[in-house]
């Protein structure tokens, strides 16, 4: 008699990874299946910012529902996972984007989060090597910083822990109606199947709306104290939006090792894996913008990775309404490595038929998924 | 817009291969340009000493400006941003240069295996150590225990007694008949004869063969090495530890231009040229062989790039003989296993961001271990590390990214489209 799952998750990545640890909270037999190492695809190209976002009210209830999981688990963590709380310093680089940081401060705290303006001399306080006259900023004190891939595996380690199994080396070919099947053609059985292949979700569900959208990243060696919180420019939700081919936002990281990481840019290039040199000079511009002295600072490595985009820049995560069996919980952009618990809780909460914390219709998978 | 400098040929490195490849190069008239990392012209090799330039760099130096070679001194190629063109970080910053023919001739690079002991401050590689001492280390009456694989020991262990160091044992892991078979069979290289026979007068009585360091001690620097032959260990007071084992290609920028690796060697044909047209490859990189057979693979080089095919065609028999020395060498010198055991879970396998073995051993590959314990992501990107893990392991290295060397932002702030085509 052949093994019948409760539960398969398709994808290692750190989405993939959350499903798996609340799965196996509530599900005795739980399956999570990698075909190369756990969280090495958009998990290793993440920024591993954990951050409440005000893109939309389902965004801003997503991310904070996320953050309070991520601050539960805190305590628990691996050192090597360097959860650090940096706050993140959302800077204003005029007087008119200057103008909005009020409002996103009330909008913060009527949410029960703490949210501070700094004007232009405490935000230089706050960061001595940002330019000199910016008009200032809002600090959120509350987000914090991890490293996605360390997450990812203890998020795994935790659930094998509670019973749940790995299969690693082995591609899925085929998904549907309870059925995976892999690449050695062996078809396992499961009362449902969670698609986490991020980036690659409309290869196995096909219909999907997601795109890839590239994001280069470029780390320097270290410089512990250069900066202090994660900085971000004000017009980065503006950046994101541009859904034209290509758009640059500063977004600078302090890594626990001192290192600082540096984005972000978007590109709809398709999966070319190729590094953009006029991209790369780009983000440095803009860094320079904000940070005038960064350019002599050494870089070690520059690379690539692929955001899972929907239209809507919501996740997808739910059931197919003509194959409830199949759990979708793909599509999570930039926001992955912030999301990834909250999207676990849900897809629990959708497996065992429970209600959940936030409502869940913002992020249904719509029915433009062709059977 | 900063109009493109293009040559007919790029050298890039100017150790034995890169200059013999400028020079065959430039002598038939080419415009030729030739890229190093270092103050000089010479590479390790001829590298000359501070305050002084030798007789043989500056025989070298002229010789390149009579030929009306560019040199490219203390620049370093970051990036291959399109076809045809290398990018330069050096004293006047960013630079880009366009090739018809580029020629690597970019090296090797000393082999570490991790034992406990080797981060400890005044332990380092053989020719590390000579490095510093030609930059004004002074190691007189200093005591250095040299120690390691091949020739470079001996030639070493010399240079140092010259400079006034004691050096109170030399451990060549090689086993005694293998080295007197490797020697025997000098016979037919008139040349290396030589160089034997002076460097063993000096040495012979310091040379311990089958012997190996098994761990160095001290508490804020090296002060002694426990050492092992015949089964049982010895102790040897030293304040200096010089020990590396051989040479490693560097093939990160072929590997970086698409040029196929074959066995972690850069795949040449009879001509030098690599999987990518018009970009040749000699020296280190095409496998580990020394200096002569790095000149003649430079000038096969220099000289197919420049269409004097049947000029270079003369040199194969050279090359063949010297492949046959090489591959010799190889056999003299052969790792033995005991050397990939010495690690104790405390040691430190990556320098840079001070990953040990016994975090290492739970991963399958170099990829997995870098994602979950950033083994190989520091400064070195895995320079030092990666072959050692590629020893203890197994593990193959995964792909190069720009930049191939650390340098300023800046230096990444320079848009390809200034480049004029």
């Amino acid at each position: 008699m052949t093994e019948v799952f409760d539960g398969i998750v398709v994808g290692g990545g750190i989405v993939g990874c959350a499903c798996a640890y609340y799965l196996s909270e509530r599900f005795p037999k739980v399956l999570l299946i990698e075909k190369g190492p756990v969280g090495g695809g958009s998990t290793a190209a993440g920024m591993g910012h954990v951050v409440v976002m005000d893109d939309s009210r389902a965004q801003f209830a997503l991310t904070q529902y996320s953050q309070q999981l991520w601050n539960e688990l805190f305590p628990q963590l691996e050192p090597s996972c360097e959860p650090r709380s940096t706050g993140t310093l959302w800077v204003a680089a005029d007087e008119e984007e200057f103008s909005h940081v009020d409002g996103k401060r009330k909008l913060y705290e009527s949410n029960g989060l703490r949210a501070e303006v700094l004007d232009t001399k405490a935000i230089r306080e706050a960061e001595p090597h940002l330019r000199e006259g910016l008009p200032g900023g809002l600090l959120i004190p509350g987000d914090s910083v991890i490293y996605p891939m360390t997450a990812a595996a203890w998020l795994l380690d935790q659930a094998r822990l509670r019973g749940a199994k790995l299969l690693q080396g082995r591609a899925v070919v085929k998904m549907g109606q309870g059925k995976t099947t892999l690449d050695d053609g062996t078809t396992l059985d499961a009362h449902f199947v969670v698609n986490a292949t991020g980036d690659r979700a409309q290869t196995l569900t096909p219909g999907l709306p997601i795109t890839p959208r590239k994001g280069h990243l470029i780390i320097t060696d270290r410089y512990p104290g250069y900066v202090r919180h994660q900085l971000v420019e004000l017009g980065y939700l503006k950046s994101a939006h541009e859904m034209s081919n290509e758009s640059v936002a500063f977004n600078a990281q302090p890594r626990a090792t001192g290192q600082i990481l540096l984005g972000s840019s978007r590109q709809f290039v398709g999966w070319d894996p190729g590094i953009d040199r006029n991209l790369i000079a780009k983000m440095v511009a803009r860094a320079t913008e904000y940070l005038p002295g960064i350019g002599s600072l050494s870089v070690i490595r520059t690379w690539v990775g692929f955001r899972a985009t929907t239209p809507n820049s919501l996740p997808l995560i739910g059931s197919l309404q003509h194959d409830p069996a199949t759990l979708v919980a793909a599509g999570h952009e930039g926001l992955g490595i912030t999301t990834s618990l909250a999207t676990g809780k849900l897809i629990a909460d959708i497996a065992s038929g429970v209600e959940s914390k936030i409502d869940r219709n913002p992020f249904a998978v719509s029915v433009e998924v062709k059977s | 817009m900063p109009e493109l400098d293009r040559f007919d040929v790029v050298v890039v490195g100017a150790g034995p291969a890169g200059l013999a490849a400028a020079n065959a190069a430039a002598g038939f008239g080419a415009r030729v340009a030739l890229i190093d990392e270092n103050e000089l012209p010479g590479g390790q090799i001829y590298r000359a000493s501070r305050g002084s330039i030798s007789a043989s760099v500056r025989e070298v130096i002229e010789d390149l400006s009579k030929k009306s070679v560019v040199r490219f001194d203390g620049s370093t190629v970051f990036e291959a941003p399109s076809d045809g063109v290398l990018r330069l970080w050096g004293p006047r910053g960013t630079q880009d240069i366009g090739y018809r023919s580029l020629v690597l001739a970019v090296g090797g690079r000393e082999l570490f295996l991790p034992f406990p002991g080797w981060t400890l401050p005044n332990a380092m590689g053989i020719g590390g150590l000579q490095a510093l001492v030609k930059a004004g280390l002074d190691v007189r009456e200093k005591r250095v225990v040299v120690a390691g694989t091949g020739p470079l020991l001996l030639a070493v262990g010399a240079y140092l007694l010259e400079h006034g160091a004691r050096v109170p044992i030399i451990l060549e892991q090689a086993p005694l008949k293998d080295l007197a078979l490797f020697g025997a069979g000098l016979v037919r290289y008139p040349a290396k004869i030589g160089q034997g026979i002076s460097l063993g007068r000096h040495i012979a009585t310091r040379l311990r063969a089958g012997a190996w360091v098994e761990r160095a001690e001290g508490s804020r620097a090296v002060e002694s090495v426990t050492w092992r032959k015949g089964g049982k260990s010895f102790q040897t007071e030293c304040d200096f530890l010089a020990c590396a084992y051989g040479f490693v290609p560097n093939v990160e920028l072929p590997q970086l231009l698409g040029c196929e690796i074959q066995d972690g060697f850069v795949k040449v044909d009879d001509q030098q040229l690599t999987s990518v047209k018009g970009v040749f490859c000699a020296g280190e990189p095409t496998g580990i062989g020394g200096v002569d057979l790095s000149q003649v693979e430079g000038r096969i080089a220099g000289l197919v790039a420049i269409g004097q095919d049947d000029q270079a065609e003369a040199l194969f028999g050279k090359r063949e003989s010297w492949k046959r020395f090489a591959r010799s060498m190889d056999r003299a010198f052969a790792l033995r296993h005991e050397l990939m055991e010495l690690s104790t879970p405390d040691t430190i396998v990556c320098r840079c961001e001070d990953v040990r073995a016994g975090d290492l051993v739970a991963w399958e590959s170099s990829r997995t271990a870098k994602l979950q314990t950033r083994c190989g992501m520091g400064p070195c990107q895995g320079r030092i590390c990666g072959p050692a893990t590629q020893k203890l392991f197994g593990w193959t290295q995964g792909s190069v990214r720009p930049p191939l060397s650390p340098v300023p932002l800046s230096a990444l702030g320079r848009p390809l489209d200034e480049i004029e085509n």
